[in-house]
């Protein structure tokens, strides 16, 4: 009796997916997931999940979040990130504490696995919209995240 | 020149017209050249608008937009890709089997355009009324596997040769099953002459004449169909992933695109025979446009590119058996099917129990 219900099957499952496809069919035209890049520069809109590159938010003080715990150093698979950091005189407490001096990062060699962005305890990294990374010179694909002058954000350690 | 009479039915008017202006034998040969114009046109733009309209339908089934740039809509971008095609170098192996190597893509295209020769598309409207149509269908059909066969070997490339191994187990499975589905429907009408199974359809298209029957057997016909023209979901010919690009993996240029045009010709080949066979070729529905027999080409068109889309929605729909699968398919499930379904329909067929209107 497994042949007659094997072919029944078959025919089912044949039916089904030609039916998901069907959908797909009449609804294509109006639903379509293309982009018409780069005609729709102004309108392009990048999707919350899309990976494009690791930024580092910094706020309208030219704060960011970062403590240079080096977490996201370390979880990074390739070595794309690279943590040059100092000791600074906290002015609140007046003692010796750890700050970045420059977040390296370099975009050539990054999967955006992100690893890293799921590393930090602070969010002070996230993932950036921005796609279109070609350059004629690779080294300006090593970025400093950090803006110049910028300082950990008050209370983030705590 | 009686021998010649049977492809006079296409153009006979101008026929007359040029034996009025001609001696006889000028007037048969500039005739043939015509229509031998006349099909390698249609058989190009054919196969051209074909990939386009699979690249078109495809982006549709997976919700893309697929190519709608150069032209309107789209519609120069095949003739664009010709164009490149023909400006490419031939390249090849050294240790190729040259003369087989550059025989092969020929064979593959000349027979799909032999298939089309045989074909009323309307009344009138066929190049070669032969009285064993369907069974010319059949032996033309099976002599492309011989040029994927020599294509394959000839390339001195191991993938190609397992791509025209898998094609020669594909082809000639399930030419079994293409023949015994036609044989079933040749019961009904009792002729093997294409244009005399289109009259017998005056009274009901073939599939409804035979309904339980004649639907297995379209069926049936439809798979062994789309896997004789190598499509997915039965491309193990040249299942790109596994075999680089399968038997043709070795050509470039013209002669990749002579395998790949022979491809969709062969699509809408396998297509005609069915609207000619079960869907009553150029008869439109009811009759509707009768007394307009130039119509005809509409009609038949139409339902060889509904058949079309149907083995594109196949196509994009599943994924690509294994060749175990495929062969199970064939000689486990198709094969028997057929062959009792030849048996109920021979039996219909002497007890009258076929629908006529
Ligand atoms: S996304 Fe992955 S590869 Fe890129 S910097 Fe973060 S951890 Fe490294
Ligand atoms: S970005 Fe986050 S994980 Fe990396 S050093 Fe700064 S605080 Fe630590």
């Amino acid at each position: 009796m497994g042949y007659f219900s094997n072919i029944y099957k078959g025919i089912k499952s044949l039916l089904t997916g030609m039916g998901v496809t069907g959908k797909y069919f009449l609804n294509s035209r109006k639903g379509a997931i293309t982009q018409q890049y780069p005609d729709n520069l102004d309108t392009l809109k990048m999707f919350d999940r899309f990976r494009g590159e690791v930024i580092m938010p910094h706020d309208e003080n030219n704060e960011h979040a970062c403590t240079g715990c080096q977490k996201c150093e370390i979880a990074c698979p390739n070595g794309t990130i690279e943590i040059i950091w100092d000791r600074g005189i906290d002015e609140a407490t007046g003692k010796k504490k750890k700050k970045i001096d420059q977040f390296v990062y370099h975009l050539s060699m990054c999967t955006m696995c992100g690893l890293c962005i799921d590393a930090c305890p602070t969010q002070a990294i996230v993932w950036g919209q921005n796609f279109e990374n070609s350059v004629y010179d690779r080294t300006q694909l090593t970025r400093v995240l950090n803006k110049p002058g910028s300082k950990v954000r008050a209370g983030v350690e705590d | 020149m009686d021998t010649f009479k049977l492809t006079w039915n296409i153009t006979e008017t101008i026929q007359d017209w040029l034996v009025s202006i001609m001696s006889e034998n000028a007037a048969n040969i500039t005739a043939m050249v015509l229509v031998a114009i006349i099909y390698l046109t249609l058989f190009a733009v054919a196969g051209l608008y074909l990939v386009l309209l699979e690249r078109r339908v495809a982006a549709w089934f997976q919700l893309r937009l697929g190519p709608n740039r150069v032209g309107f809509q789209g519609l120069l971008q095949t003739m664009a890709d010709a164009l490149k095609l023909v400006s490419k170098e031939l390249t090849g192996t050294v240790k190729a089997d040259k003369f087989l190597y550059n025989l092969a893509p020929y064979f593959v295209i000349v027979t799909s355009l032999m298939a089309l020769a045989v074909f009323p598309f309307t009344k009138g409207f066929q190049a070669f009324d032969i009285n064993i149509g369907v069974f010319f269908l059949i032996a033309i059909s099976s002599i492309g596997v011989i040029g994927i066969l020599l294509g394959g070997w000839s390339s001195n490339n191991k993938f190609a040769l397992i791509g025209a191994m898998r094609s020669g187990v594909q082809t000639i499975s399930y030419e079994l099953s293409i023949g015994l589905s036609l044989l079933t429907m040749v019961l009904m009408t009792g002729t093997l002459q294409l244009s005399e199974i289109v009259e017998v359809q005056k009274s009901g298209w073939l599939i409804v004449q035979g309904h339980i029957p004649a639907i297995i057997a379209f069926m049936v016909y439809m798979i062994a169909g789309t896997a004789e023209t190598n499509r997915a979901p039965f491309d193990m010919v040249e299942a790109e992933s596994e075999l680089g690009a399968g038997f043709h993996t070795e050509y470039s240029g013209m002669k990749f695109a002579y395998f790949f045009l022979a491809e969709f010709i062969n699509m809408f080949i396998i297509a005609c025979i069915a609207t000619t066979v079960f869907f009553g070729a150029w008869l439109s529905p009811f009759g509707i446009t009768e007394s307009i027999p130039w119509l005809g080409v509409f009609w038949f068109l139409l339902k060889a590119f509904v058949l079309v889309f149907l083995m594109m929605w196949f196509r994009w729909t599943f994924p690509r058996l294994r060749i175990d699968q495929l062969l199970t398919l064939e000689w486990k499930y198709l094969l028997p099917i057929n062959l009792v379904n030849i048996m109920i329909m021979a039996f219909l067929v002497w007890q009258n129990l076929i629908i006529k209107f």
